[in-house]
């Protein structure tokens, strides 16, 4: 499908809530960003060692005026000049899924703006579009963060076939899961990234775990029970665990995995173009790695940087314009979709 | 002056227009849909059925709290957000305050009650039976706010019960908490008694409006960034945390 030239410029304000960001954004024609402000409550789920929904909520419904006014604040402009209102409908926590979709509805609603609900993982992809002009589909883009992990054929705008898909934890959840044991604390990601600076990521070999008949998919729980047994084991043994060796093995399976099944499916099914998304993509390793592999193999690739990996509002307003461009409108009944599927309305 | 009411701290889900002492429109659905489906379309259609743009409304009163922490939530943030976008003030309107007014001019005390599930009920003691706070002779205005007796709060239904006892005058009950609560209100009620009648006895927006009109004219309002949600109930997470920071300490010393 080739981009409809539309003759007026396309303003769309982004609205995300779906774990625990609160976040607004200004996006023009899907990939200039005009403003993206986010509300991060990171410090205090921290206290909970994980993110707590009803907090969460209760955080989102408390800031979601000031971003989304701070948004339209920093582009410049006012509810009236703005094209549509575009906002995430799932899959995240409910409670918290709620608190924009129905902000989202009623802004819209009152201002007689279309509304566009955005799948948050078509957020995650999109997030591409901002900062590499270039990049236009089809391409195969690998999606990691605390709640998915996904292999993904960007087919079109708005249209994907998703190769493969984890089986149990989600990459970002071993993250925390492994960082929790090992005593790195909450979030995981940035900590056992850090903490593996200073290790050797061959101190250990953990198992890469394969899924008989689906060559794309992941499976992490294997490697993570792997990690706590050596744990348990070396408690027992009394042995000391050397915490940036432990990290640093863990984290080169996960990259690993991540890797070797991201090349291979852009090689075997002949994608000249390879993206990464979500809030792992900023794992230092794994940009390093697959720059490697890629580089390797001949393959283009392309990831956003660290702010826009983690969860925001931008990444949902271009998703957001290229779904208001193929036509897509919300209903004022647009409810929030936990489990929402890719490619699915 | 006119007035959007919002009322979806239970499984009622309800909007209303008041101007001034009419209740121009108000559409209730008490069902097993949720709110994020049905609230917006209903405020939808009732502005389509009325030819009446948002526009024209002054204000928005919303149920702040307490009540179903999505429900309220639901309600919060459509109000906020039309207030966002429309410019106008809002009233955070105490849920069981709203409900009192179902009952406005009943005599006695009226207490709103709605299961908050661990043996708990919020509560509020009011009356609404005019007196000082409502009746003016020779067409003095008056403000319609209910007299507080006891102010809405999370509590033990037999201790409200005892408290409604000691008081000993007739108290008309109303909200979702009767019918789970009803047989320990008929054991231990020493006091008159009654239940509101269907009409009136569930949130209705039209009384979030009605109050939040008054409370308007007494210049209670916030921004919509201001709103703020009255849970008087911290999340689960953090009452554990409390109560394991407070064992530890005990531990300690």
């Amino acid at each position: 499908m080739k981009i409809h030239t539309t003759e007026e410029d396309v303003y769309i304000l982004a609205i995300e809530s779906s774990c625990d960001e609160t976040a607004a954004a200004v996006v023009k024609n899907g990939r200039q960003v005009l403003s993206n402000v986010i509300s991060s409550q990171i410090d205090l789920h921290t206290l909970y060692g994980g993110v707590v929904p009803e907090i969460a909520s209760r955080k989102h419904i408390e800031k979601i005026n000031l971003v989304i006014e701070a948004a339209l604040k920093d582009a410049g402009m006012t509810l009236q000049d703005v094209t549509a209102v575009a906002v995430t409908y799932g899959p995240g926590l409910v409670g918290a899924l709620l608190v924009g979709v129905a902000e989202a509805k009623a802004i819209a609603y009152a201002a007689k703006k279309p509304l566009v609900g955005v799948h948050h993982i078509e957020g995650h992809i999109s997030a591409n579009f901002i900062e590499h002009a270039e990049l236009e589909p089809p391409f195969v883009c690998l999606v990691v963060s605390g709640g998915h992990t996904h292999l993904v054929v960007v087919k079109d705008y708005g249209e994907f076939e998703i190769l493969g898909r984890t089986r149990d934890d989600a990459a970002g959840e071993a993250f925390d899961k492994v960082a929790r044991a090992v005593g790195l604390g909450y979030p995981g990601g940035p900590k056992v990234d850090r903490a593996a600076k200073e290790g050797n990521r061959k101190a250990v070999h953990f198992p890469r775990a394969k899924v008989d008949g689906s060559p794309y998919d992941f499976s992490f729980s294997g490697l993570k029970s792997a990690v706590l047994n050596y744990i348990n084991h070396a408690q027992m043994t009394g042995e000391e665990i050397a915490v940036p060796d432990l990290a640093a093995s863990f984290q080169y399976a996960v990259v690993d995995v991540l890797v070797s099944h991201t090349v291979a499916a852009a090689r075997e099914l002949g994608y000249q173009n390879v993206a990464m998304a979500g809030g792992v993509a900023s794992n230092t390793e794994l940009r390093a790695e697959m720059k490697k592999a890629c580089r390797k193999a001949g393959l283009q690739l392309y990831y956003p940087s660290p702010v826009l990996c983690t969860d925001n509002a931008a990444m949902i307003g271009a998703a957001g314009y290229y779904e208001y461009i193929n036509g897509t409108r919300s209903g004022w009944d647009l409810n929030a979709v936990p489990y929402l599927k890719l490619g699915e309305r | 002056m006119r007035v959007l009411g919002i009322d979806s701290s239970s499984l009622v889900a309800s909007v209303a227009i008041v101007t001034d002492d009419v209740l121009t429109a108000e559409f209730t659905v008490n069902f097993k849909r949720t709110h994020s489906q049905t609230l917006l379309p209903m405020l939808d259609q009732m502005m389509n059925l009325l030819g009446m743009d948002l526009a024209e409304v002054d204000a928005i009163a919303a149920a702040a709290g307490p009540g179903s922490f999505t429900g309220l939530r639901i309600g919060a943030a459509t109000a906020k957000g039309l207030g966002l976008a429309l410019g106008k003030p809002l009233a955070e309107i105490p849920t069981l305050e709203a409900l009192a007014c179902n009952l406005w001019g009943v005599s006695g005390l009226v207490c709103p009650i709605m299961d908050a599930r661990r043996n708990q009920v919020y509560a509020g003691v009011y009356r609404v039976s005019g007196g000082e706070s409502g009746w003016g002779f020779g067409g003095e205005e008056k403000t319609r706010l209910p007299e507080i007796v006891v102010d809405q709060c999370a509590v033990d239904i037999l201790e409200l019960i005892n408290r409604l006892n000691r008081m000993g005058q007739p108290v008309t009950f109303l909200g979702d908490g009767v019918p789970v609560y009803e047989k320990q209100i008929r054991e231990h009620m020493t006091a008159a008694f009654s239940f509101a009648p269907a009409q009136n006895s569930r949130q209705r927006a039209a009384s979030a409006a009605a109050l939040g009109l008054e409370y308007v004219k007494l210049g209670r309002t916030v921004t919509a960034a201001e709103f703020k949600v009255n849970y008087l109930r911290k999340s689960q997470a953090e009452r554990e945390r409390e109560e394991q920071m407070a064992a530890g300490s005990m531990n300690e010393s």
